[in-house]
């Protein structure tokens, strides 16, 4: 067990590509962190440079203290899942999970007692003389997990290690790597693509694009105060509602109406470089205008044309487009392509996202009142995609 | 997949012309080893009297006994040197990137371009200064160089095949490259293997044009060659009895050497290894 510290990481390939930038990052010992980011934003890279798999360009890599930027992978005692496994389809789940005790030349009976005690935790007792031709799915991805378990290393690396599992193993097996993780205390380094497993597994998340981190932060962190467009886009879903808005004295004039600002935003608009800026809306800050009572005032109500809802039994999705005023759309959308929105999924202009309480009588293709919570809303300069309200202290609860 | 009757019928008809027009050759030699001198022109494919007369020939003189020990240990040392070369080299040449692998890879395809004929004329010569000329050696070296390119090729599909990620997950777990190939890759190549070393013992055991020009006597001489030497119990006699009960003894080991690797040529070899 180890802290693993990366100090301006960098990769550039021979042909000049830079999948890695710069990149710092500390991961306490113990820690169990997601590297999380949509394909190509270099997560992957940099797990592999921590492997020592790939070569590092630039800057320095430690772990436990020590830097280990030319040791080989073999010296730097990590163990590692890869996404297709890996498993050495000639030997046994035996053989497999104790292929590493073997080279490191452990005594007979200490291995059998390490693998033994690894296939227990696993549940794979009964197959450990099968060979993993013969195992199901999730049984080669549990041997995945044994072979780096039996080593007790310094850091576990996990290269997007459920996404070959079908949705209903995969999210058995993300408690069970979160239990064992736990169990263990060995620092985790877990590189996904899949927000929601970014969200449910770490203790911390660092969030990737283009090779650049962008933020670094406990899910609630990342999921209440974005750093900025690409991180508010990325994280939850369904995804944040971007719309274009002009600030007006105290309020701010969205397609979906004028929107009377809190506290915080008037604060973070102050620190804005124009009127014209990218509001960003959960769609679980909206709700069924007839449902909210009391806290009406603390939002705006406005009406929309509904035209696709899906009842999801507990809770309801009304899709809407917004009509923009004023504001040319295009424009923004043009602007926020550099800081990142083209990579967010959903994030069309214009089209929005409402989660409604199942008790909402709201009717697909008819016009419905809807409400939002003002207090909510995030604010994003259109230029830089970064966010007005970042270093505002809000606290967990008040977001809800 | 159900066949009908008639389709079985026709395969059957088909696969019989096939291996009757394989096999009758085989099958005349084998009916000429089995004759009596006397009965050789008697032109019936059944002989009218077995006789084992020919094979005491054969193995009642030293020379077709040294010849059979010249092809064996040749061919086996050929063999096992050129697999090893092989095994490496394609190892290197999937796996890596480097300057001049495009160089590499046509160079051995230029290798085995080569017509033997065009150069055994000079590689006479050269052996006979060098000192190589009737000896082991002086027939592995070339065997060996004309088997690589084949060797490489075949082994460098096998190991192009192996998952990536085996290698660097035996990496991480500790090993050295040299351990990742060693315990990872080459047993996951072995069907590669064994099929690279099925061909080259096949030619190496084959050939007569190196084993004729670069030997003199029983030293190197292996059989293909040896049998051209053999000569009848008078001048009137043919040979032809005794030629045939060689050539049956030669074919022997090859058809061992290919059922015995044949059983390790298993294919899936590595399912389960990665999730498709």
């Amino acid at each position: 067990m180890a802290e693993i510290v990366l100090d301006s990481v960098t990769k550039q390939y021979p042909d000049g590509y830079e999948a890695v930038k710069d990149m710092d990052l500390k991961i306490e010992d113990g820690e169990f962190i997601i590297l999380v980011g949509p394909s190509g934003c270099g997560k992957s890279t940099a797990l592999r440079m921590i492997a020592g798999l790939e070569d590092i360009t630039g800057g320095e890599l430690k772990i436990g203290g020590e830097i280990v930027n030319d040791r080989a992978p073999k010296d730097r005692d990590i163990a590692m899942v890869f996404q297709n496994y890996a498993l050495y389809p000639h030997m046994t789940v035996r053989e497999n999970m104790g292929f590493a005790l073997k080279l490191a030349k452990v005594d007979k009976g200490e291995i059998d007692r390490k693998v033994e005690e690894a296939a227990r935790i696993l549940d794979l007792e009964q197959h450990l003389d099968r060979k993993p031709a013969n195992l199901s799915g999730g049984q080669r991805q549990r041997v995945a997990m044994g072979r780096a378990i039996v080593r007790d290393p310094k850091a576990f690396l996990m290269d997007e290690p459920l996404s070959n599992l079908d949705a209903k193993l995969r999210v058995q097996m993300r408690t069970e790597v979160s239990r064992i993780q736990s169990r263990l205390g060995t620092t985790t380094v877990y590189v996904t693509h899949d927000q929601t497993e970014a969200m449910t597994l770490g203790d911390r998340v660092a969030v990737m694009r283009a090779g650049v981190l962008q933020q670094v932060g406990s899910p609630s962190e990342l999921y209440n105060r974005p750093r900025n467009l690409f991180v508010a886009g990325f994280i939850g879903s369904p995804a944040m509602n971007f719309l274009p808005g002009r600030i007006q004295g105290d309020s701010i004039s969205l397609p979906i109406g004028e929107v009377p600002l809190g506290e915080a935003q008037r604060k973070g608009v102050q620190g804005a470089s124009g009127d014209q800026l990218i509001a960003g809306l959960r769609p679980e800050d909206f709700e069924d205008a007839s449902l909210v009572g009391d806290q009406r005032d603390r939002g705006v109500t406005f009406k929309a044309h509904i035209e696709v809802l899906e009842s999801m039994g507990s809770e309801m999705y009304a899709y809407f487009t917004t009509e923009h005023e004023g504001v040319s759309s295009k424009e923004l959308e043009e602007l926020a392509q550099d800081a990142g929105t083209a990579e967010v999924p959903g994030a069309e202009q214009g089209q929005v996202t409402a989660r409604l309480d199942a008790a909402s009588k709201v009717r697909e293709g008819e016009e419905a009142e809807l409400w939002l919570d003002a207090a909510k809303l995030h604010l994003f300069e259109p230029d830089t995609g970064r966010s007005l309200l970042a270093d505002e202290p809000v606290s967990d609860q008040d977001r809800g | 997949m159900t066949r009908t009757p008639r389709e079985i019928a026709a395969w059957s008809i088909g696969l019989l012309v096939v291996l009757l027009y394989a096999m009758i050759p085989v099958m005349w030699i084998l009916s000429l080893s089995l004759k009596p001198a006397t009965e050789l022109g008697d032109k019936r494919f059944i002989p009218k009297d077995f006789s084992l007369d020919n094979y005491d020939t054969i193995f009642s003189t030293s020379e077709f006994k040294h010849a059979l020990v010249n092809s064996i240990g040749i061919a086996g040392i050929a063999t096992l040197i050129s697999i090893v070369l092989a095994a490496m080299a394609a190892y290197a040449l999937s796996r890596l990137d480097f300057a001049g692998k495009t160089v590499i890879l046509s160079g051995a395809l230029a290798v085995a371009m080569f017509p033997p004929i065009s150069i055994v004329g000079s590689l006479f010569n050269i052996w006979r200064d060098v000192g190589l000329y009737d000896t082991w050696p002086g027939l592995i070296i070339p065997y060996m160089t004309f088997t690589l390119p084949l060797a490489i090729y075949t082994l460098s599909a096998f190991f192009r095949e192996i998952p990536w990620e085996l290698e660097q997950a035996a990496q991480v777990d500790g090993a050295t490259p040299w351990q990742a190939f060693r315990k990872v890759i080459v047993p996951l190549a072995a069907p590669g293997v064994f099929t690279a070393a099925i061909l080259v013992f096949i030619f190496a055991w084959n050939d007569f044009i190196f084993a004729n020009t670069l030997t003199s006597t029983d030293n190197a001489r292996t059989v293909p060659a040896t049998l051209a030497f053999f000569t009848g119990g008078s001048q009137f006699e043919q040979p032809i009895g005794a030629i045939s009960a060689a050539s049956i003894v030669v074919t022997i080991p090859i058809i061992i050497m290919v059922l015995f690797f044949q059983r390790r040529i298993v294919a899936g070899l590595t399912a389960g290894a990665v999730k498709g």
